[in-house]
């Protein structure tokens, strides 16, 4: 069988737009991708999740919990490359907006952060860990992530042959 | 099954994270709870003091699948505050919007979402290019989705957060050319969505929920931007009046309310609106689809993949239309004045009525805003319907997997959305 490039698409607090981005993507790129590429965790479009010995992970979304924050470090551990993805990813915002919040919505939101165990502050993902490439963008820049797939692809060593 | 405790920490295929937890003793199902467990971006907090010709754009991220239902949602809102009316023109451009979301969002969940459960695969990437019906429907979802998105961007610039929608009107109209490509894309889908009807209608499974309440936003053109709120008990009130009925549910392990109307449970979206006003769908759609509409009014949750399918067909017959009547004239946003007031905004989502009020400032300034969204209204019938489907079946279950797999098409059969659920905290009126 032909080599693939093993690839996971992971969501975290976003309105995952990138995701929508990348469902219409499909639309053109599907029969040229379905041969190179394996998508071994997308959620959206499968239940099985196989977050191990990943080529390229593509992360959107900010980091809002520990719980996110030890998923995406995982993610880290078993990806080749990590590519953080939309702007709530590369930057933050705008889910990161409750670290701007004045003392009284702070005060307003407490009960929630603690009953749902967030964290103190929204971050992007750079902050965690380390980032190989960025597709900024809200929602992503299409052109930007199609270069990079193609980058990854010939890195990888998967042929279009 | 005797004694079980499932949790279900990420349901696959819906937009953003929900989960369900199921105790099961001596064969008796004895909890059920369904839970949205995308963490908060607290939006009803950040858009406050923020500009209010700003708000569309910033609500519009709350949702990357219901983008430009929020935009349309909130300029209606803005719109509303500040008196502005819109030209003929903006309004038609927002329909065609708007129906290019609806056969877009319909189709991805019908295809990538659903389709693969009747199929008993895992994914639509799963689907066998050699075995025709498979095939079939796998170019199908592409072809109709980009269909939905080819026409979203051709009016609004972008088929996610549309750049061009403002309130006032629009800041850049559509290329004539382009709007002439997406005319041949929409009427060259007609089979494909006239098959995926008949599939659903054919092979889709059944849970009838008796104590259902069905509401949503009707017209007399289904344009699922205007009307008034019908309901399945025959009640038809404002849009206003909806609002003042909602009640307020806090359910303790979700990080989103719940709503109930009067203290009932109640259902929004694709098969409240078929429910509803299928005699008010496109004439063209209507000949197509006779044999199908026969089974609404429906009580089985299902039904609602197949009224998705059959709006995906009333979108495609009336953007058509809508475009043939289309004369492009150059013309400006109107100028919106900063003044007090109080705005309301009522429009069917893809999922169902979305409610935006928003109170201004003198300086146009958001002094609060209260969003309810159809994932929302719908998170407590989701979970009694889950409830329902374990209690009648339990002897028949086979396995944890058998149940899982259960739990989450029924989950799927409402095609609820977690982003626009989980945002907001608390509804209360000004």
């Amino acid at each position: 069988m032909a080599k693939k490039l093993k690839v996971g698409w992971f969501s975290f607090s976003c309105s995952e737009d990138s995701t929508i981005i990348f469902t219409e993507l499909l639309n053109d790129h599907y029969l040229e991708w379905k041969n190179l590429i394996d998508f071994r965790s997308i959620l959206v479009m499968q239940k099985k999740s196989e977050i191990h010995n990943l080529d390229v992970a593509f992360i959107e979304g900010a980091i809002t919990s520990s719980e996110q924050e030890e998923k995406l470090k995982t993610i880290r551990q078993n990806s080749k490359k990590l590519v953080a993805v939309g702007s709530c990813a590369v930057i933050g915002m705008p889910s990161s907006q409750r670290n701007l919040f004045d003392e009284k919505l702070n005060q307003e939101i407490a009960e929630i952060l603690i009953r749902f165990q967030y964290s103190a502050k929204v971050r992007k993902v750079s902050e965690l860990v380390k980032v190989d490439d960025t597709v900024p963008g809200c929602p992503m820049n299409e052109k930007v992530f199609l270069d990079l797939v193609n980058k990854y692809l010939q890195e990888f060593g998967v042929s279009r042959a | 099954m005797h004694n079980l405790d499932l949790n279900l920490t990420q349901i696959s295929k819906i937009e953003g994270k929900a989960s369900c937890a199921v105790k099961i003793r001596s064969g008796r199902v004895e909890d059920v709870k369904f839970s949205i467990s995308e963490y908060k971006r607290f939006y009803t907090q950040a858009i406050r003091g923020k500009d209010i010709l700003a708000l569309p754009q910033l609500t519009a991220r709350i949702c990357g699948t219901c983008s430009n239902a929020h935009l349309l949602c909130a300029i209606k809102a803005v719109e509303d505050a500040l008196g502005v009316t819109p030209s003929s023109q903006t309004v038609l451009l927002r329909k065609l919007l708007n129906y290019g979301l609806i056969i877009r969002d319909h189709a991805l969940h019908l295809y990538v979402f659903v389709l693969p459960d009747l199929f008993e695969k895992d994914s639509i990437l799963d689907f066998d290019e050699n075995n025709p019906l498979e095939h079939k429907f796998l170019d199908a979802a592409f072809k109709v989705k980009a269909a939905g998105n080819k026409l979203g961007i051709a009016v609004g610039g972008r088929s996610v957060h549309a750049p061009f929608a403002a309130v006032g009107g629009f800041t850049r109209l559509p290329d004539p050319l382009e709007i002439s490509s997406v005319r041949e894309n929409l009427t060259s889908v007609r089979k494909e969505i006239t098959d995926l009807i008949d599939f659903f209608y054919t092979n889709d499974r059944s849970l009838i929920r008796k104590d259902l309440l069905f509401s949503g936003l009707i017209d007399k053109e289904y344009s699922f931007l205007y009307g008034q709120i019908h309901q399945s008990s025959g009640k038809v009130q404002s849009e206003e009046n909806f609002g003042h009925h909602l009640e307020h549910v806090i359910i303790p392990y979700s990080h989103a309310s719940g709503y109930k109307f009067r203290g009932r449970i109640y259902m929004v979206g694709a098969l409240a609106r078929l429910n509803l006003a299928k005699d008010k769908l496109h004439p063209k759609t209507i000949a197509s689809v006779k044999k199908y509409i026969k089974i609404f009014p429906s009580e089985n949750i299902y039904h609602n993949n197949l009224a998705q399918a059959i709006e995906i067909l009333h979108a495609v017959d009336s953007a058509t239309d809508l475009i043939d009547k289309l004369q492009i004239v150059a013309e400006k946003p109107v100028i919106a004045p900063r003044k007090e007031g109080i705005g309301l905004g009522v429009i069917e989502a893809p999922r169902g009525t979305l409610y935006y009020r928003l109170q201004v400032d003198s300086f146009g300034k958001i002094k609060t805003g209260q969003i309810v969204v159809p994932t929302g209204q719908n998170q407590i019938g989701i979970e009694a319907s889950i409830r329902q489907y374990l209690t009648d079946n339990i002897a028949k279950i086979k396995d944890r997997e058998d149940m899982e797999n259960s739990i989450e098409t029924i989950v799927r059969a409402f095609d609820p959305c977690m982003s626009c659920a989980s945002h907001f905290l608390k509804f209360k009126y000004v």
